[in-house]
Order: structure tokens, then sequence, then C-alpha cells
């Protein structure tokens, strides 16, 4: 079947064709120029006003570790929960995390591009001028991906897209009951001069962990 | 294929074993160790070579005594019955196998209950017990019973697997005087690195995990064991060690507590942990997946070089209730000891979606009711009131909670001296922040945040 035109398999449904670049989970596409995440890119990630900076940068890398890419991630949120890495859909085993880069970051930015597909940085001031221009040149030459996050959207200079989350809702937490559930963020992005933004859905029901359902002890049968 | 087969009666399984093989090794070629305190090896050679299978056992027995062990020795067709024999201290015919189990207790087979069982069924000997049908056997007592079955009936004589001695590949410097400057361990280190790297190729052999050991002058000693995927170079030996030494001496190594040596590094060993053939580089079974994780290696080898071997981490699953203890920081290329418990049920421990962030330092908060006063967690595990505002510490404003679910409680170690009792609370803000809290001894901390 796949042999046929236009006929794709359904597990391939989600994923976009690789065109020089690594693939980006659903629903992000939208948000980047190439609908891929291309290598030798810049592609921000900005800290706003609403709260859901982590999984979004977590979002952005699941897709590429999918693929097989191996993904850093330099000071800051540095010490991401195991747990929390793994619901997001990225491999823990090719995620190196550098906590505590201290003021040599931008060398060990520098050493990961040379051997990383992706690489996060923690620019909480921003990342532009000298240092801006070489990270970013290093990534184009390596082929790697240099994703800057942590600063307001303004300060990440010289990047080709600038993701940020500008609004979100979580579902299933009442008063007194119920507990954090679902989960929606809205993204904004600039394409080609033109923002675009788009809701991307987070532990949704296919993240759930099954729960095992209340049996009746008198229904209880001996395997 | 007749075995010789000697035992240590009282062999403490904690003793080395390794002398005595090596001194049977010495009268009879071929020593397999079965376990500590009895092993067996081939009699024909030993037989032929001192003239008859008495004499070898004879000789075997003189070597094991002259270390000042009590010993006995036995030969026969079969491992079995030869340990049997060794116990008796008698030579078994050949073919006599089946015979002279025949006539041996049923206790022989050891398997207490099972012996029981076939006592009171009226067996008494392996001879009895051999003759009744193998199905049955296996039918009625299962698996292991029809492999002691098979025992009893004499069969199946295993050739002995002779001993390979293990090639002492551990290798030692001493430092006189004792060794507190980096520079001067890093050459230690080379030299040392350098000397392991002969030893191995000089066999064919490769190490991919390794044990740095360093003792210090009052005593001290600092072990951490290394691993690569690929193979171990004389460099990145070096280079570990160096690492080691480095980060032991600054005091800044943090998983190692962090503690400083109170005098000088009189010595460094290195122990090959996991020796293998060394076959030449070796691609990765996808290609390019073994290329990505080659460079990726290089690039963390070198972050390693510049901010130190504990810099780099992985972030692993880890059992726990607490969301802090339920991620283990593991650093780089070291190998993880302990086994993930995660999977195991940890009743307590909240469903995903998991926090995605958890705080550096505890941070402590302030939850009030709608009258203003602090909401609290009876014995019982109820609410005082219902949340209605949210203040950490270091924030300017307190904020409205807008949903709330919990307490959700938590009992650890109640058994024990260091027994912890929180209750927790997830809350939704005004601000839409979500985060998980915890009231533990009367005071409410932040515990992680969904961000």
């Amino acid at each position: 079947m796949p042999e046929l035109p236009g006929v794709r398999r359904a597990s391939d449904l989600g994923t976009v064709p690789q065109e020089d670049g690594l693939p980006v989970r659903e629903g992000l596409t939208s948000l980047l120029p190439w609908r891929v995440l291309r290598r030798g890119s810049v592609v921000g990630v900005a800290a706003g006003e609403v709260p859901g900076m982590t999984s979004l940068l977590l979002a952005l890398l699941s897709g590429p570790s999918g693929a097989g890419a191996w993904c850093g991630v330099v000071g800051g949120t540095g010490d991401l929960p195991a747990r929390a890495v793994a619901e997001a859909g990225v491999a823990g085993e090719r995620l190196a995390l550098v906590p505590e880069p201290g003021a040599k970051w931008a060398e060990v930015a520098s050493a990961l591009l040379d051997g990383f597909d992706v690489v996060a940085v923690h620019v909480p001031q921003g990342l532009g001028g000298v240092t801006g221009r070489r990270l970013a040149a290093r990534a184009r030459k390596r082929g790697a991906i240099l994703v800057p996050y942590g600063a307001a959207p303004g300060r990440i200079e010289g990047a080709d897209a600038v993701l940020s989350v500008v609004g979100g809702r979580w579902s299933g937490l009442g008063q007194g009951r119920g507990r954090l559930r679902e989960r929606e963020i809205v993204v904004s992005s600039r394409v080609r001069g033109r923002p675009v933004r788009t809701t991307l859905r987070l532990h949704g029901p296919e993240h759930a962990e099954p729960v095992a359902d209340v049996v009746p002890l008198s229904s209880r049968r001996r395997p | 294929m007749r075995s010789l087969v000697l035992w240590c009666p009282g062999w403490l399984v904690g003793d080395n074993f390794e002398p005595v093989a090596a001194a049977v090794d010495e009268v009879c070629a071929g020593v397999e160790v079965l376990r500590p305190g009895l092993l067996a090896c081939p009699a024909r050679g030993a037989a032929r070579f001192h003239g008859g299978e008495e004499a070898a056992a004879e000789r075997m027995a003189e070597a094991v005594e002259a270390l000042g062990h009590e010993c006995r020795v036995g030969v026969a067709g079969g491992l079995f019955a030869g340990w049997l024999a060794a116990r008796a201290g008698v030579v078994v015919p050949p073919g006599g196998d089946a015979d002279f189990l025949a006539g041996t207790d049923i206790a022989a087979i050891g398997r207490p209950g099972l012996v029981g069982t076939l006592r009171r069924l009226g067996i008494y000997t392996l001879g009895d017990f051999a003759a009744l049908p193998a199905a049955d056997v296996l039918d009625r007592f299962g698996f292991d019973a029809a492999h002691a079955h098979r025992l009893a009936a004499g069969e199946p004589p295993r050739p002995t697997v002779p001993r390979e001695t293990p090639p002492d590949l551990t290798v030692t410097a001493d430092c006189d005087p004792p060794v507190d400057r980096v520079d001067a361990a890093a050459f230690t280190g080379r030299a040392l690195a350098e000397r392991l790297q002969r030893a191995l190729s000089a066999r064919g052999l490769a190490c991919t995990r390794l044990i740095v050991q360093a003792v210090t002058g009052a005593g001290e000693t600092l072990t951490r064991t290394w691993r690569h995927d690929g193979v171990l170079t004389g460099q990145a030996i070096a280079e570990r060690i160096r690492w080691q030494l480095d980060g032991w001496l600054t005091g800044g190594s943090v998983g190692d507590g962090g503690a400083r040596p109170t005098a000088g590094i009189t010595a460094v060993t290195l122990v090959p942990d996991d020796v293998i053939p060394y076959s030449g580089t070796q691609g990765g079974l996808w290609g390019e997946a073994g290329e990505g994780r080659d460079r990726a290696h290089r690039a963390l080898t070198r972050v390693q070089g510049l901010l130190g071997p504990d810099a780099v981490v992985t972030a692993r699953p880890a059992g726990g209730r607490g969301e802090a203890e339920r991620t283990r920081r593991v650093t780089w290329d070291t190998a993880d000891a302990l086994p993930d418990t995660s999977a195991e049920p940890w009743p307590g421990g909240l469903p995903a979606p998991s926090p995605t962030v958890l705080p550096h330092e505890p941070v402590s908060l302030r939850l009030l009711d709608a009258r203003g006063e602090p909401v609290a967690v009876t014995g019982r595990c109820l609410l005082t009131a219902a949340p209605a505002s949210f203040r950490a510490m270091g924030e300017p404003r307190a904020v409205a909670v807008t949903s709330w679910a919990g307490p959700w409680p938590v009992a650890e170690r109640w058994w024990r001296a260091d027994a912890r009792r929180y209750a927790r609370l997830q809350l939704g803000l005004a601000d839409g922040r979500a985060l998980l809290v915890r009231i533990e001894g009367g005071r409410w901390w932040v515990e992680a945040g969904y961000d």
C-alpha cells in the first residue's frame, strides 16, 4: 500500500516530510517559516506574561528528539524533571543537561552546537550582539538548531522565528475536586513578518496514564 | 567424561576461593569452580599424568591441605555424582554412577520441601526417585523436580568447563610524596592510563567500564565508576582520572559529597571493570545513529573539559512520591548504580501530567481563605477552609486561587525515625499559573510548578 501515490501510513500523518530539517510535533508546523526545524536556523522561545514556556520548549524538542536527534539544554531549567521530559515525548537518553554553565554558557553552547542537533540555551538577558551572531554562525556552519529561550520576545535578536506563549487554559481542576488533567496553550510567532498563532494541546487524553477501573469485589474472578 | 571433584566442607561463601582454585590448577589442569568451596576438573588428563585417578585425587587434596584448608576429593562420571563421591571420599568406578546414586539418601538432592513430600510417599533413596517415570515427576512436581530427577538418575554427565584465569589488569600508582596539586595529579593519571592501556592492548582487550580509586594519606577512599558506550582510549582514561582527582582536590565535586580530602593522595588505582575483546572501532548498529552518538559524546567531553565532569547530567526517572525525588541527576558517562524504581507502585505519587519546574531552593508560601485566615490541614486530612489567596515568599502581591484540589496525604517510612507526613494540593491561580504545594509540619511550601 505505501507504494501507491498519495497513500501514507496512518503513523506518518502526524509528521511532516523532512526537508533539510528536523520534524516538529503536530501543531507547531504553522509557527515556523519552513514548517520544520531547518538545520542551521535559530528559533527562540520567549518568556512572556503567561506561564508555559518550559512546556513549549519541551514540545519544540519533542519532534526532533522523537526523530532520533540529540538535544542539549544549557542553563536555566537545566534541571528538568525526568517525568515531564518523558511525558512531553523527549527521549531522556538523548537529552544532555548542563544546569550550571555559569559565565561560560556561550562556550558551552558553542561546544554543544558542534555535536548536537538541537541546543537550547537559557538567555534571561536576551541574545544578541557579538555572542548572538557567533552562536548563530556556529549553528549555521554545523547544521544545528539553536534555541535561545527565557528572554522577552524582543530581546532575542537575529532569530528566524520567536515563539511565545500568549494564552493558556488548564482543565480538570475544580473547586476542591478533580486534578490538573489537560492543558491548552496559545502560541504566537511571526512567520515572514506575519503574526501567526495557534492552540497547542498538551497532555491530552492520549498522554494520560491509564488508571485501573474500580471493580466491585464480588465481580472479581480468579484468573 | 569422568570428573575429579574437590569439596571443602564448611567453606564460607564470602571467602576468596581463588587461591585454592589456583593451587589445584597447578596439579590438575582445567579447573572449573562450581561455587566457592566446590570445584571440578576433567579426570582423564590428570589421571594419565599422575598415574591413576586415586593418585590424582591424592595430589589435589595435598595441594589444598598445604594451604591449610580441609578438603575431600571424589571421582565419578557426572558432576552431581562427583560431588556426592567427594562428600563420601570415594572413587566411583566407570559406569557405576547410577548404582552409586541409587543407594544414596534422597536428602542429597537438596530441596527440603520436595524431599519431605517424597519421604511421605515412601521414596527414601535417589534410586527410588530415579525409578519414577520422568514425565510423571515433571507433571506432578514441576521443572525443578524434573531437574533433580535427572540428577538422581545420574544424567546428563556434563563435561567440566575449564576455568579461565582472569588476568589481573588492575594498575596502581603510589604517590610519594602525596599529591595535593591538580597538575601533579594529572601527571600521575597520564602515566597510569598509559600503563593500563599497554596492559590491555598486549592482551587484545579493551575496557568499557573503569573504576578509578584514590586513597589519601588519612585513609579516605574515593571511588567512581566511569563507563563509555564505545571503548575508553588511553587519553579518555587519563582525562577521567584527571577530572576525578581535580574534582576531589578542589572540593567542587558534587557527586562525592563535596568533602575535600584531609590529606594528599597517596595511591591511585585503576580497575578495568568490564573488559571486552577489542575488535577495532565499530560503527553504531544503525549507521547514522551511531555517528550522531559519537559526535554528541565528543561535544559533551569538551563541555566536561570546560566545566568539570559533573557539569553534564542526564535526568533519569526514579521512584518516589515527592516530585523532587522522582528525578535523579546522573553525571554523564558515569555508571548508574541504582536501579530504576519509577515503574513500581508509589502510593501517593501524582499521576501525569507531571510538573515541569522544581524550585532550586524551598519556597515557603501563605495560603489564606476568603476571610483572610490561614488555611491548614487537620489530622484527618481535611482542609480547614477553601483556599482563596496565595502568596509565595518574595512575591509582592497575593494572587487569587481560582481552582484547587486535594489535600492528598503522603505518609512515608512511618515505621522509622525519619518518617515524613505531608499533604499536597494542586492550585490554579488567577495569573494562569498552576502549582503543586505541600503542607508539612504546619508550613506550606511550593513543591513544583506546572510551567
